[in-house]
């Protein structure tokens, strides 16, 4: 352990510490535009300069340099000083003086460093350069004058998103970022170079003048348009988010976040469901709460319980859920389900249905077999962690479905459930991959258990992970990856069919042949709603996606960013989302507008505030009392016995970009589908 | 760069594709993609001194390398000429020592000759006329470079044969125009002279 002096401390630091991270350590701000600490290391921008001595009598780079011991390491004598008012004054000699119409301005790090650290005035009188804008896509802006060529985008692109879509071009004063000639860039991750920008060449298309970063409000929140949970930061400004930003968890997103989760928020300002509706002669018309909550009552009044039905959606949160359980329980509805997509589990083994592993737990894998799924577009983050994991090497890939891009090499070991069968008995090739490995993971696809024969899949599945020792008392490599945000949460508060229950197949055939009288969708949109038959709709959410449309009743409740909320990860992980702002006109919280309903028929839920609500979901299940946290699932039996069939597995998600409610309302995730195409990269603005 | 010059393909011709292998032959497997700047030169020589857009995609997809990563090594090095500038291209050096040793007038005689300014290239394409950095022959100062050829010691009168020549289609004679050897003083050898063979 060398140690080293950082003005005047001595600390001792891991072998291998860079100066930089040296002096980080003890406490010191080093300036810098190009190193990154999840990026590798380029050297280029010279901001972080120091005096090392033993060494030359010149200030050195402390983001490439290694410590070494008795180091005397000066972060703030005249020569650094001087040093980094030299380098600020050399890039600020062709960045254009444009910080009011700049949308990085507050948030910019050239603007920043160049008041801490710059040089009061320039001696540069000559003409600047300028530089033609690159057409980054429909998500990035550039203004590539502004540019000051850190390649911390470059970087990005061709080591965590794993596109290699962005270079240098040309040298010296020529030097300029662009894609690949005549292509914008495809990757599902591409808004995190915005961020990783430290000026403002790369911006917020969609954002791109619409505010200053000092006149949002910040709100610290989760995201749900996939089940990864990851940690989000909304900025919104009176009832409008303007946009999204990813927070810091090192156990799920690290600090990136995917395109739908960043950009799909223009979807919150269209199509919302803001006002009460109730059907009078085939046409929705506004009414008030009463109105509606009398008419659905009426409805309900005298009908068995047997012939009322609820389907909560993809992106319902966990204390909504608990209380349409309640209320369907209240009505002695056996016919609740949460598995719009059909998927054969149910909440008996939480470990059949969370990704036991967990995202930081990839790390730790040694092999992997995939099955039935597409990380890429279902979970971008947890494939940018495969893909971390991938890079580090000793890492084999096998995967059992559509071949897909997923931006490491992967092994295509077979189309349909047959190679599963293979693998347990020895057949397969991949069998000695998963023999040898310590700790081998498995990835089982939403879309491979959703097949009418997903329960034998589910246990062939178990059966590879139990034969080649992915579950072991340290190690649990068994992991199904969700991609509904609701659907842990859902499982884990028991939305499976009672006894003699319908399930979302079983509600839909149910109303189209009239068994069902009654069904309500809690933001369910993903269900053939022309086979609901005459059964009377309420439809409970945000957006007047399909849902609404076929509604007999419309309650509008509050989207993600409107109401404090638990969600559950595909992780299994508790998380609580915060409210950016009150939900939109006469739209309520959704537990609150069921809690309400529940007064109007006499049979009144047992909660009033949402700290009760959250004290039954934790009666409920305990797993919601470690918020933030994980609880080991243990291992038990799961699955059904049974045939499976010969149909390959396919990739559910035909469309990365629109999924549910929101992104499809979403002008920027349309933009992407339309110039990035559903098929991934496959095309783009040639010529 | 416009679109129109650029051809859509680009593929090697047989003797060029086997010139090819033995390229990538000489790396060791899985680091082929070392061979990129050997290739692109020999695309550049095959298409008559300058590289398409396409032949860069093409060397990119032969190496197994991403399109961008190519296109950087094409753009950085000035030797790759990324659009068509005469089928011979006279590319002169003006850095200090040959400034000092009269490109100026090199440069103006062969302007006059060739009725273009640097940067140009003659209305029937025959020659291009360009201004380069050092090419590291100092000691032949003024000098030019055509193609792969040095000439040197080059007064005015040999700049405008030089472009003489090279307007009727002949090609001028390499080498040192006032005959002296290797880097040898422009009076003959001083040093090592008992080596002489």
């Amino acid at each position: 352990m060398p140690k080293v002096t950082v003005d005047g401390v001595e600390i001792e630091v891991a072998p291998g510490t860079t100066i930089l991270q040296a002096c980080e350590q003890a406490g010191k701000e080093i300036p810098r535009f190009c190193y990154h600490e999840r990026l590798s290391i380029a050297g280029n921008c010279r901001m972080c300069l120091v005096e090392v001595s033993p060494g030359p009598p010149k200030p050195a780079a402390s983001c490439a340099m290694p410590v070494a011991e008795g180091q005397q390491i000066k972060t703030d004598s005249p020569m650094v000083k001087k040093a980094r008012r030299g380098v600020m004054e050399m890039l600020l000699i062709n960045h254009p003086l444009d910080c009011p119409i700049c949308d990085q301005g507050g948030e910019c790090d050239l603007q920043d460093q160049a008041l801490f650290y710059g040089f009061d005035r320039s001696r540069f009188a000559e003409n600047k350069r300028a530089v033609k804008d690159k057409d980054f896509g429909p998500l990035v802006k550039t203004e590539m004058t502004r540019c000051i060529h850190c390649t911390r985008c470059v970087r990005f692109a061709t080591e965590v998103a794993g596109v290699e879509e962005i270079g240098a071009t040309g040298r010296g004063e020529d030097m300029e970022i662009t894609t690949t000639i005549g292509r914008i860039l495809t990757s599902e991750l591409s808004g995190n170079i915005i961020d990783l920008c430290p000026v403002g060449a790369l911006t917020s298309k969609p954002f791109a003048f619409t505010a200053r970063p000092w006149e949002l409000r910040k709100t610290e929140s989760i995201d749900v348009l996939d089940a990864v949970g990851s940690n989000i930061r909304v900025d919104a400004r009176g009832s409008e988010v303007m946009r999204v930003l990813p927070r810091l968890n090192e156990d799920i997103n690290e600090e990136w976040l995917s395109d739908k989760s960043r950009f799909a928020y223009d979807g919150l300002k269209r199509q919302r469901l803001d006002r009460v509706y109730v059907r009078d002669s085939g046409k929705l018309r506004e009414a008030s709460w009463d109105e509606a909550f009398t008419r659905i009552a009426e409805r309900i009044k005298g009908l068995d319980g047997r012939r009322i039905a609820a389907i909560a959606g993809d992106l319902a949160d966990c204390e909504s859920m608990l209380a349409l359980r309640d209320l369907m329980a209240a009505l002695e509805s056996p016919n609740v389900d949460c598995r719009q997509d059909g998927a054969k589990l149910d909440g008996r083994v939480r470990a059949s249905y969370i990704f036991n592993t967990t995202i930081a737990g990839i790390e730790a894998a040694d092999a992997a077999l995939i099955v039935g799924a597409n990380p890429r577009t279902e979970a971008a983050i947890i494939n940018a962690r495969v893909r971390k994991r991938w890079l580090q090497g000793g890492f084999p890939v096998g995967v059992i479905g559509t071949p897909a891009d997923l931006t490491y090499r992967a092994q295509n070991l077979g189309a349909g459930p047959r190679t599963l069968t293979d693998l347990v008995e020895g057949r397969h090739d991949f069998a000695h991959v998963l023999e040898a490995a310590e700790r081998p993971m498995i990835i089982l696809g939403s879309g491979a258990v959703a097949r009418p024969d997903g329960g034998a899949v589910l246990a062939a599945a178990r059966a590879v992970a139990e034969r080649f020792g992915a579950v072991k008392n340290d190690w649990n490599g068994f992991n199904l990856l969700q991609r509904a945000s609701s659907r842990v949460g859902g499982l884990d508060l028991g939305l499976t069919p009672g006894i003699g229950g319908r399930d979302v197949a079983g509600i839909v055939a149910g109303a189209a042949a009239g068994d069902i009288g009654l069904v309500w969708l809690l933001g369910a949109d993903e269900i053939p709603m022309d086979s609901l038959g005459s059964a009377f709709v309420v439809y409970q959410g945000h957006h007047g996606d399909v849902g609404a449309h076929r509604a007999d009743v419309v309650l509008p409740g509050a989207a993600y960013t409107e109401k404090n909320a638990t969600y559950v990860n595909t992780e299994g992980r508790v998380q609580r989302a915060n409210a950016a702002h009150f939900p939109l006109g006469a739209a309520r919280e959704d537990w609150a507008i069921l809690r309400a309903f529940s007064t109007v028929i006499g049979k009144t839920l047992p909660y009033n505030t949402l700290a009760q609500v959250r004290a039954r979901l934790i009666m409920a299940n305990p797993v919601f009392a470690a918020v933030d946290g994980i609880v080991p699932a243990p291992w038990q039996d799961f699955g059904t016995a049974g045939a499976m069939t010969e149909a390959p597995f396919i990739d559910p998600i035909g469309n990365f970009y629109m999924t549910d409610p929101i992104s499809r309302a979403s002008v920027a995730m349309a933009r992407c589908t339309e110039m990035i195409g559903a098929g991934r990269g496959a095309t783009g603005t040639h010529g | 760069m416009s679109a129109a010059i650029q051809p859509e393909t680009f593929a090697f011709t047989p003797e060029n594709s086997a010139a090819v292998e033995a390229i990538v032959r000489k790396y060791p497997p899985g680091r082929q993609r070392s061979a990129v700047i050997p290739l692109l030169d020999l695309a550049q020589r095959q298409n008559g001194g300058w590289l398409p857009r396409a032949a860069v995609r093409h060397v990119a997809e032969m190496l197994d390398m991403a399109e961008i990563r190519a296109w950087e090594v094409a753009t950085f090095y000035t030797m790759f000429n990324l659009e068509p500038h005469g089928r011979a291209c006279v590319e002169v050096c003006t850095t200090t020592p040959c400034w000092l040793r009269g490109s100026d007038a090199v440069v103006a005689a062969l302007e006059d000759e060739l009725g273009i300014r640097l940067g140009g290239t003659t209305a029937d394409g025959a020659v291009g006329l360009r201004e380069v950095e050092c090419l590291g022959a100092c000691v032949h100062a003024p000098m030019l470079q055509i193609g792969d050829d040095y000439y040197e010691d080059l007064s005015p009168e040999d700049a405008r044969a030089i472009a003489r020549d090279l307007l009727a289609g002949r090609a001028p004679k390499p080498g040192s125009r006032i005959g002296r050897p290797g880097a040898a003083p422009a009076s003959g050898p001083k040093v090592l002279m008992e080596k002489k063979a």
